[in-house]
């Protein structure tokens, strides 16, 4: 087997993703579909780190997770405001600047 | 085979490891985005996430493949069910489109961009690849450490600023400052008193049904069941079982037998009815 085939299978993931994004309105499902794509993207660079035998790659996907954790703390917390305000998790519903 | 081996070409073995989690992979982000309740996207997403970790191992990553698990399915989705706990109460998703077509163009979209990076990947000059063999020589972790604390010190130091940072961002976010004293229990019994409506405690689920369960609505006397004495959080997530068609059947078979039992006809059962009716 090639392992560019685990290139082919993050990028799928990360379609996938990208649609889950586009398509749901659920603010936790489209949060959980840029998780996704933030994991494919780390699949793309372990695959790379092991093409090129070294590990710089694998740094990049560890810092991506850091930033990910940070990112999903903050993420979570704005959409539990959110809901606090508006008492629903649809991204449609927040089209106003303030209630 | 030997590790050294492992690393300059894939074996069967991995080339059977690939597909099979690979299409549970794609499955789990189908599902992700397609199941209804934010529970099951969450607890797909979490396979996902688990069979990625094993890719990282397969690929040499083995630091990576263990914080994988601990960080992304241990602790982000933990923080997602949490999340889904509190909000997902009432966050039914909307079925209704607000831009016509958006989901066919989304879909479009989607299939458009996949194609374009696949083709990319495909078009991509890939074809030699050395293994991590030599880079992972001294140990996965002791490589990965040296780089950090030696080329990516600089960015590793801002990681924790960023990490530090977004945990006072959470806390300013969902800490609310209470404005207004809290009601006390005398002055909420006052308050009903005052609006005249449910003096007396909530009636409980059961009580006319022939369940208890809290799930089951009671029975009004005409049969129709009681939305008031289900808990708030089971009525706005449409978790009610209704019993009373059960309940009325259930009558009409123990009339019917006690009828039976009595053996009455259906001309006493006539003449019953229409003393009933008239005396009403």
């Amino acid at each position: 087997m090639n392992p560019v085939n685990y290139l082919y299978l993050a990028a799928l993931l990360f379609t996938i993703g990208a649609t889950g994004v586009l398509i749901r309105r659920n603010a936790i499902v489209v949060f959980m579909c840029v998780e996704l794509m933030l994991n494919a993207c780390n699949l793309a660079f372990v695959a790379f780190s092991r093409m090129h035998g070294n590990l710089d790659g694998q740094i990049i996907a560890f810092f991506t997770m850091v930033v990910a954790a940070a990112e999903v703390v903050v993420g979570l917390a704005i959409i539990v405001s959110l809901f606090r305000s508006r008492h629903s998790a649809s991204v449609d519903d927040a089209s106003l600047m303030k209630l | 085979m030997t590790a050294q081996l492992a690393a300059y070409s894939t074996s069967t073995g991995e080339a059977v490891q690939f597909w099979t989690l690979g299409t549970i992979a794609v499955i789990g982000a189908l599902c992700t985005v397609f199941m209804k309740k934010a529970v099951h996207s969450a607890l797909c997403l979490a396979g996902t996430m688990i069979v990625l970790a094993v890719f990282y191992l397969a690929n040499g990553a083995y630091f990576l493949g263990i914080v994988q698990i601990v960080v992304y399915t241990g602790a982000i989705m933990m923080l997602f069910l949490f999340v889904v706990m509190l909000v997902g109460v009432t966050a039914a998703d909307s079925l209704k489109e607000t831009i016509k077509g958006q989901r066919w163009l989304a879909l479009l979209c989607g299939l458009g961009f996949g194609i374009l990076l696949i083709g990319g990947i495909g078009n991509a000059s890939l074809e030699e690849f050395s293994g991590l063999g030599q880079a992972n020589a001294g140990g996965n972790v002791e490589g990965i450490a040296s780089l950090i604390f030696t080329k990516y010190v600089f960015a590793f130091e801002i990681t924790g600023a960023l990490l530090i940072t977004a945990a006072v961002g959470a806390m300013v976010l969902t800490h609310r400052e209470r404005t207004e004293r809290a009601r006390t229990q005398r002055e909420m019994a006052e308050q009903r008193v005052r609006e005249g409506k449910y003096l007396p405690p909530l009636p409980a689920p059961g009580v006319y049904a022939r369940h208890n369960a809290v799930d089951i609505a009671g029975l009004l006397p005409d049969g129709t069941p009681s939305e008031l004495t289900v808990n708030k959080t089971l009525r706005q997530r449409g978790q009610i079982r209704d019993v009373s068609a059960e309940a009325l059947n259930d009558l009409k078979a123990l009339e019917q037998r006690a009828e039976e039992r009595l053996e009455r006809d259906a001309i006493q059962r006539a003449k019953f009815k229409r003393a009933e009716e008239a005396s009403k």
